[in-house]
């Protein structure tokens, strides 16, 4: 069954009709020409599909479209501004955070989510104080990200990228 | 998948109308396990009706020193937020453990407790299994029960093919920190408003291993209301698993500690739902937190303890690792005994 919806993608308003069935994730694929969330598990266990929904980091995956009429979303693709790569971006090149590349755009939209809840004082299971700010120690940042799987195993480089766009020099 | 209908009514009142009145009908929360039932086919339904924007989306407090939170609050703001985690660490903790961000900005508190089991044969629809198929049999039993339940099941070994054998446990952490804290539960129904307990909730599987919650067809979650703790009251939960990040619970425990008084405690990945461990509790009133006197509680209250063997060795490792997680848990929180 059909409905009619409007997204809006990495700033642009779209119009589409989808089946109700299909997902956040297959629309922005298959019916608006976005590739840059990646379908790796399709069941929400893996993070590649990652995108920033209403501003919240979220699988679209386990989103149907229709359920997301009118929302505001942003993938890897759009976070570029200007030419100019975005802090996140930018830390993974730097630190070499990727191999082949497949769940990069899922960490790096699920990143960005993350230095966002790290400021506005989220804590997550690896924070010692639950009363205390969060810092972007290396057991925060592994325990925040561990929604994406990287089959690369780039952990290693992964974590110095995130601390290095969350203003953590190490 | 199998095509189904999409609507949004205007109103709670509506939502529960509407799928009260038509059995094909479910309601859609944050869709983190519908939508994935929707894809494996353990989920068919003719209409999905979304409710998550017509709960609220607050946290407030009551005039009696609780809380209550609107259904639409998502997991990661209930765990983010002040007032939780400095009154009810517990809360804050499970959410925490469970999931991973993602998720937990997509699942709501409504949504959260009616969860389904992630026993791989009920999420296999390929295989006999009584709660997706009722009457079909159990391919649990005999097979993998790592994740299986040892409190609450039909038996020592149960017949695979009875339509009552369900040995699935319930999978959400923040279930059994609500159980532990005497949550209250909001349901709105064809007929009106009613509060359940929370310990109250879910079920065992009893003879209808398909029904999970003593919830009727079309009645919905709209808030949860969490009591006061007595002063000076102190709750942790502590969760074992696999990995150290993103798996479900092989054993957890949710514990609420006064400063005299009653010890509540509740046991998840041990049974069909979040299992108050109402024994062990009788037998802490008033007795100093000692491990002795932890063990000697466990001991008791999982005499009646089934291990299921397995394909995979089976879970009898369960009843001494939720023991040893219970006096960990309560040695953590009253370190004086």
């Amino acid at each position: 069954m059909d409905a009619e919806i409007s997204l809006t993608v990495d700033g642009e308003p779209r119009r589409l009709t989808v089946d109700t069935r299909t997902t956040l994730l297959d629309a922005l694929r298959e019916r608006l020409g976005n590739p840059s969330p990646k379908k790796g598990c399709d069941h929400g266990q893996c993070g590649a599909c990652t995108v920033l929904l209403d501003g919240d980091r979220a699988l679209s995956c386990l989103a149907l479209a229709v359920a997301h009429d009118g929302a505001e979303i942003t993938t890897a693709d759009g976070l570029a501004v200007g030419g100019e790569l975005h802090p996140v971006q930018q830390a993974f090149v730097d630190r070499d955070a990727f191999q082949c590349g497949y769940c990069t755009p899922g960490q790096i939209c699920s990143a960005v989510g993350v230095l966002d809840e790290v400021r506005r004082g989220w804590p997550s299971a690896a924070t010692p104080d639950l009363g205390a700010e969060p810092e972007l120690s290396h057991a925060e940042v592994a325990e925040r990200m561990s929604g994406n799987l990287c089959r690369c195993a780039a952990y290693v480089n992964i974590v110095p990228a995130v601390q290095q766009a969350g203003g953590v020099t190490a | 998948m199998k095509p189904f209908a999409y609507a949004r009514p205007a109103d709670v009142a509506e939502a529960v109308r509407t799928v009260a009145g038509d059995p094909g009908a479910v309601f859609l929360g944050g869709g983190t396990n519908l939508v994935d039932h929707l894809k494996l086919g353990v989920a068919r339904p003719d209409l999905v009706v979304d409710v998550r924007r017509l709960t609220a989306r607050t946290i407030v407090d009551l005039d009696d020193g609780g809380l209550r939170i609107g259904a639409a609050v998502t997991n990661a703001e209930l765990a983010a937020d002040r007032r939780v985690r400095e009154r009810y660490p517990v809360l804050a903790q499970a959410l925490l453990s469970g999931a991973t961000g993602q998720l937990r900005n997509q699942a709501t508190t409504g949504g959260n407790p009616l969860q389904r089991t992630r026993c791989a044969y009920f999420q296999d629809v390929t295989t006999p299994c009584n709660k997706r198929e009722p009457g079909s049999g159990c391919t649990a039993v005999g097979g993998s029960t790592r994740n299986h339940a040892i409190l609450g099941t039909p038996g020592a070994l149960p017949d695979p093919t009875a339509a009552e054998t369900c040995i699935a446990t319930h999978p959400s952490d923040m279930a059994v920190a609500l159980a532990a804290l005497d949550a209250l539960v909001h349901v709105q129904g064809p007929a009106g408003e009613r509060l359940v307990p929370f310990p109250e909730l879910h079920r065992l599987p009893g003879d209808d291993p398909s029904r999970d919650t003593v919830l009727a067809h079309g009645e919905l979650i709209t808030a949860i209301d969490l009591p006061p703790l007595p002063a000076g009251a102190r709750s942790a939960y502590r969760k074992v698993r696999d990995r150290a990040s993103y798996a479900f619970a092989l054993v957890s425990v949710a514990a609420v500690v006064p400063r005299d008084g009653e010890v509540r405690l509740a046991l998840g990945g041990v049974a069909h739902r979040p299992w108050r461990a109402r024994r062990a509790e009788e037998l802490l009133r008033g007795a100093v937190l000692t491990e002795h006197a932890v063990r000697a509680a466990m001991e008791a209250e999982l005499a009646a303890a089934q291990p299921q063997p397995g394909v995979d060795g089976g879970n009898g490792f369960k009843i001494t690792l939720v023991q040893r997680t219970v006096v960990a848990t309560l040695r953590d929180l009253a370190p004086e005994a």
